[in-house]
């Protein structure tokens, strides 16, 4: 088991486009630790750059205490597993999960042996015969897992590990993944665009952008203070509120409405000042009528839309010409056309400067 | 209506006559060997196995055979593994003018056939002391098939996926490793296929031997072919058509065989 440490890593591809911009990053022993972002942002070719599959224009790549930046992938004691899985068409799943140790020289009787140790433990053990092509996906992606465990590598990658199986599979898949993990004690990074995932289950995540990443952090870090604007839009299964507000005094001014400054702003503001303000539809309570005798201020509007999203509701108002989103429970929602309030907790609500997060 | 019927009549009658065009050879090879007193035209059989006993006696038929066999063979290994080797090289490594390198290759060796390259390779061989030996003929018929195998090859790699390659060289495969482990398994059915397609090529040529061995002993079935001939200069029908049915059977059950064994495909790609 080994930490993975990037020094001012730096990808330039032939062309000139720059996939990776000076990153620094340590990812502790055994973490599970998830490259977030967009596609084009990099997440992959950091991935890669990791297993030496890319090789790195500068920086450096440390896992372990073993400076790897030019050793080969097959010098790294790491293992991968990629997006299509890449088992060998041509191989059963014994041979499939053998064949790293194959590569180790280990003899046939004995890295048969293990991998039907291994395979056992992941649910294999009936298909050890079956090729790859009469496996369904699940199964697919647990010999994928089955043989990076063969390798005993001292840290994993994985690349879209859930992306090729279909919706209820990888919920039942990432409870499996994050309980393997969990113990196997292997340091593990995997790559991922969707955010819920990510959330689900990473111990920490870096959210990137463009070659550069925007936030490091846990999961209920990144979700409820998001460092920018970028990663406020791209977290959340909803997307955040992000509203123009002007500072006025004690209280911003948010669409018309006066709202009050949210406490992990609190005295960091000027009067006058334009900001950002931000609030997850989650953390918005709506209420047909104000609260009353609340000192707390809540935008006023009309409900647009009203969209189901199960056990509750995702109500759209325009607030004078301005979007805002709130999240209702089940039994209470609007009708389109009412008159409603959305009232942002304050302890949740946050503001931006500039696109970053004002804070202390 | 009954214009129709005419042009009815007339379709099936070009059919007909060209269906008559490439059958009749082939009854003619299935009935001829069987017959005491072939001609040229295709008779019911009397079942006579005379004409095999004296293909059977004669010095150099079966013999050729065998050479044809070694040639094909040899040269079948040859171009395989040269071409698999260079078709993922040029597959996998980003070489600059790559594509405009294979296509020129496609080209010349296309146009400049056996014929128009006939001096020069004889002097070739002449000045390396490959006349007259088997392993030259081999050399120079596989020098004449690479390109196109390459370019055949090429396809096949260009549509295997480079994720099971990436996979194998993180579990630490060397590159022929993961030429030997995963490349050659997974193009498999193109390999088979430019196999075939050689020995068909070697088996049938008949100019390069004429040309480069003189040794009777060592001519393949194709030129043994050609020496068929009664004392009086005439074709000799009864020894002609027993060989031509005995050279034609190995070919035929290669493809029978590959073909159920890979299933012929002159394109890539890899069902997941």
């Amino acid at each position: 088991m080994a930490a993975i440490e990037l020094r001012r890593l730096t990808k330039v591809y032939p062309g000139g486009v720059k996939a990776l911009d000076a990153l620094d990053l340590v990812i502790p022993d055994g973490e599970f630790f998830a490259l977030l972002g967009p596609s084009g942002c990099g997440k992959t070719t950091l991935l890669r750059t990791i297993a030496g599959l890319e090789t790195a224009t500068g920086g450096a790549v440390v896992i372990g205490d073993r400076d790897v930046t030019s050793v080969q992938p097959g010098g790294r004691d790491i293992a991968m597993v990629f997006q299509d899985y890449a088992l060998f068409p041509h191989m059963d799943v014994t041979d499939n999960v053998a064949y790293p140790l194959r590569i180790k020289k280990v003899a046939k009787a004995e890295r048969h042996r293990r991998a039907g140790e291994v395979a056992a433990r992941l649910g294999l053990e009936h298909l050890m015969d079956r090729r790859p092509g009469q496996l369904s996906g699940g199964q697919q992606q647990r010999v994928a897992l089955a043989r990076v465990m063969a390798t005993q590598a001292q840290a994993f990658l994985f690349d879209e590990p859930l992306s090729n199986l279909d919706a209820r599979l990888r919920l039942e898949a990432r409870t499996f993944l994050k309980k393997l993990q969990r113990e196997l004690g292997v340091t593990t990074v995997f790559v991922t665009h969707d955010q819920a995932e990510a959330l689900a289950m990473a111990d920490r995540m870096a959210v990137m952008e463009a070659g550069v990443i925007r936030q490091i952090g846990t999961p209920a870090e990144v979700f409820q203070r998001p460092a920018n604007t970028f990663v406020a839009g791209f977290i959340g299964s909803t997307p955040m509120n992000l509203l123009d507000a002007v500072v006025r005094g004690d209280t911003l001014e948010v669409a018309g409405s006066a709202v009050p400054v949210p406490d992990s702003a609190a005295g960091l503001l000027a009067d006058g000042e334009k900001v950002v303000y931000g609030v997850r539809p989650e953390y918005n309570a709506y209420a047909p009528k104000p609260a009353e005798g609340s000192s707390e201020g809540a935008l006023a509007g009309k409900v647009v839309i009203v969209e189901n999203l199960g056990a509750s509701h995702l109500v759209t108002l325009d607030v004078n010409d301005v979007t805002v989103q709130a999240v209702v429970p089940e039994g209470s929602e609007p009708a389109v056309g009412d008159d409603g309030f959305a009232a942002p907790r304050r302890d949740r609500a946050l503001v931006y400067r500039d696109g970053e997060l004002v804070t202390r | 209506m009954t214009r129709f019927v005419l042009g009815r009549i007339g379709f099936s009658t070009l059919i007909a006559v060209l269906l008559a065009f490439f059958t009749i050879p082939l009854l003619w090879l299935a009935s001829a060997p069987l017959t005491s007193d072939p001609s040229y035209e295709v008779r019911m059989p009397d079942f006579t196995f005379d004409n095999f006993q004296a293909i059977l006696e004669h010095p150099y038929a079966l013999p050729s055979l065998y050479n044809s066999l070694l040639l094909s063979i040899g040269t079948a290994l040859l171009v395989v593994a040269l071409a698999a080797l260079a078709a993922y090289a040029l597959s996998r490594v980003r070489l600059p003018g790559r594509d405009a390198l294979l296509y020129a290759l496609l080209l010349l060796s296309s146009i400049i056939t056996g014929t128009a390259a006939m001096v020069p390779l004889f002097q070739l061989a002449v000045e390396l002391g490959l006349i007259d030996s088997q392993l030259g003929l081999i050399l120079i018929l596989s020098g004449g098939l690479l390109p196109a195998a390459i370019f055949m090859l090429k396809d096949f790699m260009d549509s295997t996926p480079k994720s099971y390659e990436e996979s194998a060289r993180v579990f630490g495969a060397s590159p022929l490793q993961i030429v030997a482990h995963v490349v050659v398994p997974l193009v498999r059915p193109g390999l088979a296929t430019i196999a075939v397609w050689a020995v068909a090529n070697v088996w049938g040529n008949f100019l390069m031997p004429y040309l480069l061995l003189s040794d009777v002993e060592k001519q393949p079935a194709a030129v043994i072919m050609y020496t068929l001939y009664t004392e009086g200069g005439q074709a000799n029908l009864r020894l002609l058509s027993t060989f031509g049915l005995l050279y034609s059977v190995p070919v035929v059950l290669m493809y029978l065989f590959v073909s159920k064994k890979y299933g012929f495909r002159f394109h890539g790609g890899i069902k997941r």
